[in-house]
Formats: C-alpha cells, sequence, structure tokens
C-alpha cells in the first residue's frame, strides 16, 4: 500500500528527515510514535505532498506508483488523506459545502444532492455531531475537539484507502478520543491502512495497531507490535534515546 | 465579427461576454468628443425640454472646466476626444420580448435574460447601447402607481417629478464625471414607488456598452415615497474591445420617511472599460438606504456609493465587494454623511487582487455636529491571492459630535500555503481551492444578494480567476 524509502527532507535548509523507511500493508494498522521534534509531523506533510518541504533523497510509492511529483489533490485522489493536527481556517465556506466539493472532487462520479445529504447526516452521527454543525464555517471558530472530529468525518466522507493521521488524539479529552477513535475503527477493513502519528500510547487504546514504529531524530529506530507502544508508555522518550540515540547519531 | 467567433470556438477568450453584434444603429452622433452642438443634437434628438437642454449645457461647461481628478486611479490614457457620446440602437422601445430586434435578443440570450424573465422575474428593464430597449413591468405595480420605466421615458411621462428632484442629490457640478454625465447622458431608469408601496420582486436592470469608444452614460434616479420599500438591482457586462471605453453613470436615490431602498449592482465591465461612477443617496427620517456593490472587470473602477443621513433614525449601509486582476485597479468604497440624530450606518468592504491587480478602499464617513446618537461602523477586509498583488486603505474619518459612536476594522490577508494544502489535500484542485477562498471571503456580501445574483457573482469571480494559477 505504502512504501517510504531512505526519506530525507529539508525545510528551509535543515533536515529533518534523515533516511527514513516504512512499508504498510494492506488493511494494516501502523502507530508512529517519538518525541517532539523528531519529524513525525514533517513525515505526515510530506506523505500529503506539502508543498514547501524539500524531499532531497528517496522514495514514496503508493499503490505501486511513485507519488513523488503528484500534487496534493493528486494524492487525495489516489486515495490518500491526511488529518491536520492543525486544520486551517476557511472564512465564508461551510462545513457541508467543503463537504461537497471534496467528496465530488474524489469521486469520478459527482453524488446527487440527496444522497450527498444522507451521507453527510449518516456520518454526523457516527462522530456524534449536531446537524447544524454542517452550516458552520469550515474550522472556524471550532474548538480543538471540533476539529479533530471534523477531521475524521472529512475522512469517513472521502473514504480513503490511507489515513495518516497526524497526532489527532493531541488535546482531546476521553470523550473526544473515544468518539474519534470509533470514527477510525468504522473505516477498518482489507482495504484501509492507517498511519498514526503520536506522542502517547492513549489512543492506541482505542485503535489497536497492528504494527508500532518508534521514530528519533528523522529515522525509525525501531519497530515492533503493539507491545512496543506499553513498554514506551512504561520507560519514557529517555529510555529510546539511551537505548538508540546513538545509532540516530552515527 | 468572424475572427471574435474563432476565438470563442478556440476558448481562448479572457472575457467569456465578450461576443458582440454587428453594429446597426438607428443614430449616432456624427463624431467623436465633446462640445455645445454635440449636446444639442442629443437632446434635440430626444426632442427634451427647453430646461433639460439648459442643464445639459451648464454641465458641459462645469464639465470643461475641471481638471481631471488627480487622486484614485491613473486616468492619464482616458481621452474625452476619442468618445462617441451617444448611439441609440433602434426606434422605439421594446415593451415585450418579441418587439426586440433579433441580434439584441441574440445577445440577451447569451446573458440569459429571458430565462431571468421566465422565472418570473418581474421588471426586466435593459439597457442596451444608450437606451433602453426592452421595459416590461407587471401590471399590478402600475395599478398601485408605480413607475419603472428608462430616464429618457421619465422625463417625458414624469417631466413635474423628474425636474424636482433631477440632480439635487448629486448637482451637475459635484464632480468632473458628474458633470459628463449631466451633459450628455442618456437611458437609466425612473422609478417612483408611491406612499407605503412594498416591491416584493426586485426590479431589474441589465446593462451593456456595445460600441467601441462608446461612452455610456446612464442616469437613474430613484424615488422612494414614504413608508415604501423597493429593491432595484442592476447588472452590468461589457464586452472586450481593444480601445478604451468609458462608462460613467449617476445614480440618484432619495428615501422619504420611513422608506427603504437597497440597490444592488453587480458590475462586470471589460478590461479596457473606465468606470467611473457617482452614487448618492439621501436618507430621511428613519429612512433605510443600502447599497449592494459588486466590481469585476474594468481597467479602472472609481466607485464610492454614498448615503447621507438627513432625518433622525435614518440608517445607511453600503457592502462592497472588488476584484482586481492583472492590470487592474478597484478603487472603491463608501461615504457616509451623519447629519441627524441616532443616524447609524455600517461599510463593510471586501476587495480580492490578485497578480498586477490592485485594490483600494477609499472611504469618508463624517459625522456633523448634532448627530448626537450617531453609530457607525466600517470594516474593510483585504484578500490577497498572491505576493505582488496589491491593496490600501484610505479611511477618511472627520467627526464634529462627541456623542456618537464609530468603530473601524481593517484586515488584510493572504490566502495562505497552508490553507491551500488543507483544501487540496482533500481532492480539490489549485483553483478550484483557491476559488473556494474566494468564495468564502465574499459570502457576507453574496449572501446579501438574491440567489441568482450571488450564484452569477461567484461565478463571474471564478471565470475571471480562471487559468490564473499555478
Amino acid at each position: 500500500m505504502l512504501k517510504i524509502d531512505n526519506l530525507h527532507v529539508e525545510i528551509e535548509g535543515g533536515e529533518i528527515l534523515k533516511g527514513l523507511g516504512l512499508e504498510v500493508g494492506k488493511g494494516e494498522i501502523h502507530a508512529i510514535m517519538g518525541p517532539n521534534g523528531s519529524g513525525k509531523s514533517t513525515l505526515s506533510n510530506v506523505l500529503m505532498g506539502h508543498p514547501r518541504y524539500d524531499v532531497t533523497d528517496g522514495t514514496i510509492e503508493f499503490m505501486g506508483e511513485d507519488v513523488m511529483e503528484l500534487e496534493a489533490d493528486e494524492r487525495a485522489r489516489l486515495g490518500m488523506f491526511l488529518a491536520f493536527q492543525y486544520p486551517s481556517e476557511v472564512p465564508g465556506v461551510s462545513v457541508a459545502n467543503f463537504l461537497r466539493t471534496a467528496v465530488n472532487s474524489v469521486r469520478e462520479k459527482e453524488l446527487a444532492p440527496m444522497e450527498m445529504y444522507r451521507l453527510i447526516q449518516e456520518k454526523m452521527k457516527i462522530m456524534q455531531m449536531d446537524p447544524k454543525f454542517a452550516e458552520r464555517y469550515l474550522n472556524e471558530g471550532f474548538s480543538g475537539g471540533e476539529k479533530k472530529r471534523n477531521e475524521i468525518l472529512q475522512m469517513l466522507m472521502l473514504e480513503p484507502k490511507l489515513a495518516i493521521m497526524d497526532e489527532t488524539d493531541s488535546g482531546l479529552d476521553i470523550d473526544a478520543l473515544q468518539v474519534v477513535s470509533k470514527g477510525v475503527n468504522e473505516l477498518r477493513g482489507p482495504e484501509f491502512s492507517a498511519v498514526i502519528i503520536t506522542h502517547y500510547q492513549r489512543i492506541l487504546r482505542y485503535i489497536e495497531p497492528d504494527h508500532v514504529h518508534v521514530m528519533l531524530d528523522g529515522r525509525i529506530v525501531t519497530s515492533g507490535g503493539k507491545d512496543l507502544a506499553l513498554q514506551l508508555e512504561d520507560k519514557g522518550y529517555d529510555w529510546v534515546r539511551q537505548e538508540f540515540g546513538s545509532a540516530a547519531q552515527s | 465579427m468572424p475572427e471574435d467567433k474563432s476565438i470563442q470556438e478556440l476558448g481562448l477568450d479572457e472575457y467569456k461576454f465578450g461576443f458582440h453584434d454587428p453594429e446597426d444603429y438607428f443614430f449616432k452622433t456624427p463624431r467623436k468628443g465633446i462640445d455645445p452642438e454635440i449636446v444639442a443634437m442629443i437632446s434635440k434628438h430626444k426632442n427634451e425640454p427647453e430646461w433639460m437642454l439648459e442643464y445639459r449645457l451648464k454641465a458641459l461647461e462645469s464639465f470643461l472646466s475641471k481638471p481631471t481628478p488627480q487622486w484614485g486611479g491613473d486616468l492619464s490614457d482616458l481621452d474625452f476626444e476619442e468618445i462617441y457620446y451617444y448611439i441609440r440602437p433602434m426606434e422605439n422601445q421594446g415593451r415585450s420580448w418579441d418587439d426586440v430586434p433579433d441580434d439584441i435578443k441574440n445577445t440577451f440570450e447569451k446573458l440569459g435574460i429571458p430565462q431571468a424573465e421566465r422565472e418570473s422575474l418581474a421588471g426586466v428593464g435593459a439597457q442596451y447601447e444608450s437606451e433602453v430597449v426592452y421595459h416590461s413591468l407587471k401590471e399590478e405595480w402600475e395599478k398601485s402607481g408605480v413607475v419603472f420605466m428608462d430616464m429618457d421615458s421619465g422625463l417625458r411621462e414624469h417631466e413635474d417629478l423628474v425636474r424636482e428632484y433631477f440632480g439635487t442629490i448629486i448637482p451637475a457640478d459635484d464632480n468632473k464625471f458628474s458633470a459628463l454625465n449631466s451633459a450628455v447622458w442618456s437611458g437609466g431608469s425612473f422609478v417612483y414607488v408611491p406612499p407605503g408601496v412594498h416591491i416584493d420582486i426586485p426590479l431589474q436592470a441589465y446593462f451593456r456598452i456595445n460600441a467601441e469608444n462608446m461612452g455610456q452614460f446612464e442616469r437613474t434616479l430613484i424615488i422612494a415615497d414614504e413608508g415604501s420599500y423597493v429593491h432595484y438591482i442592476e447588472g452590468c457586462t461589457a464586452p472586450t474591445y481593444t480601445t478604451n471605453s468609458l462608462h460613467s453613470a449617476v445614480v440618484e436615490l432619495i428615501a422619504k420617511p420611513n422608506a427603504r431602498i437597497r440597490y444592488s449592482t453587480i458590475q462586470n465591465w471589460s478590461h479596457n472599460t473606465y468606470n467611473l461612477v457617482t452614487k448618492r443617496a439621501v436618507a430621511e427620517e428613519n429612512a433605510t438606504v443600502e447599497w449592494v456593490d459588486g466590481n469585476l472587470g474594468s481597467k479602472l473602477t472609481m466607485k464610492y456609493p454614498a448615503v447621507y443621513l438627513t432625518g433622525e433614525g435614518a440608517r445607511g449601509e453600503i457592502l462592497s465587494v472588488a476584484y482586481a486582476g492583472d492590470g487592474q485597479h478597484q478603487d472603491a468604497g463608501g461615504k457616509v454623511v451623519h447629519a441627524a440624530p441616532n443616524t447609524s450606518s455600517l461599510i463593510t468592504s471586501k476587495s480580492i487582487s490578485r497578480g498586477t491587480g490592485r485594490s483600494t478602499y477609499r472611504g469618508l464617513l463624517k459625522v456633523h455636529e448634532g448627530a448626537v446618537g450617531a453609530k457607525s461602523r466600517v470594516e474593510c477586509d483585504a484578500l490577497l491571492l498572491d505576493e505582488n498583488a496589491r491593496t490600501d486603505t484610505y479611511p477618511y474619518i472627520e467627526i464634529e459630535e462627541k456623542k456618537v459612536n464609530t468603530e473601524h476594522e481593517a484586515t488584510v490577508s493572504k490566502v495562505g500555503e497552508d490553507q491551500l494544502f488543507y483544501l487540496m489535500s482533500r481532492g480539490l484542485s489549485e483553483e478550484a481551492a483557491m476559488a473556494m477562498v474566494v468564495n468564502g471571503f465574499i459570502e457576507p456580501i453574496a449572501k446579501e444578494l438574491p440567489l441568482e445574483y450571488a450564484i452569477e457573482l461567484n461565478r463571474l469571480i471564478q471565470l475571471e480567476m480562471e487559468g490564473s494559477v499555478g
């Protein structure tokens, strides 16, 4: 599904990712954990094609296709999705209008208005959102929790093949975390893969990962099963630094 | 115009409404330029009363004596000697659609006018060249005494009313362009709404310029008598030409006590048109006047709709949106004068600039001494679509009264990389993402327009933006 090899990325001359490699198979959920500054958000932005980052080396393949030269919208149409840590505000554009435009952009055939309406209602119900929410302007004046729910709502509407979730759990209270996790689990199946990028182990209680990777200084330094996340929770990132810090700098 | 057609067939025409009909005119001034002889010729052709001829000639003197304004936009390429000041396309006005000549009808069809008519739009007064050729008004309005006709007919059929109010809100010598309009005006609308009459469906007029080097100088006068209500809508699209066209209108509104006038305009002039318009309204006691103003296209627009609040409790609102693309300058804004107690006003101005486009907000808020309890809020927001685009704000504020409440807020925002990336990550192309941000930005204005106009405004802005990204 997703294959990243020897990825080197710079922003404004500073190297953030230093030879990162990762393979995500069809239907797999991967968690990438790491301390602040390890390059987690850079990875998610680069995967989606943010123009600000310079990829200096390495490859990204999605479903066997090299996506390196593709714009974000082209990647979205292939089935990639990024749940943003800090989604932008778009004043004057309602959530409903945005969802309609987005869904019709990734679909080959436009959805009839009534079907679209029903779909929005259905997905909002899963996310436990008030129907009035659809009329609010996109992310404008949203609380942190509302923004995250809205990201997952978009994911449910777009039904991507691969979702990258950039610290979707940060700043969420336990109720919101449960709802957000429920949204992700809704899509879980043999045709859906996800990369959950997080600082904490907490979200992995609700979305059980198949694989856990630990990121440090722009690389994945160790990988394992879901036990690795528990181990990390127990020992903290200092343990990672002691254990793998030298390897990361070599 | 075969070359025009082929350009359209190739889909290369930058300006989508750039088609035009063969010029087949009933009357046209024999030469370009303006002098007393030309003015007298126009007046004679229209069989006007003597006082109007005198009014025109006096205005001409004023026009000739005034220097071209040096503030605002660059008018140095505007040559008054290179313009035909009057063209009349056909002998009589059409009252029903069937009476309208085919080539004119074709033009309207391309603009969607007949559809609009079918959709039970109320009265359609469409200005083609200097005359209104098509005019219909629902019978029930006529029964209730509403007058909605072109200004020339207004002068013929309601001379007393016209004589009483014409030029009282905007005197001929107000500025160089009001003087020019007063000298050579032709067409425009005359509306009178009797006391207490509410017109629920907007009155609509559609304007087009179709002759190269022809100025369009329409003149509109709307009188809403006590306690009445009217919404007047004017939309303009002009075809593309290579030499400069001049559009210089004068619009006067009078809202008597407790009356309300809403005047909505969407203008989309071709990119070589100078659009220099004087619009002013007087709101008497507890009356309300609202200008909703969308400015697209043109080379230079200078337009500052004004409301003079002369009666206690009067209210004025000016909502404007402007789009300045490459090589365009939109110099727009609003002017409110509080001359009575407890008056209130709201100016909301939104501008979008792209490429070498430049948008300017120029506003005046004046509160006279004695206008106790006046309240005013001015908000101007500029959106820049790229690094080169430019916006300026000139808010002039003159307050002579202490007991007032005024607020002014100005914001400038850029369409950010992150914002575009966010929308594109959901499958929107860069162009669609940009259009979405822009449509969101003008939403507060668009929602004040009737639905079909709001859609047209969004569509026109998208047309202007097409091919401008990436």
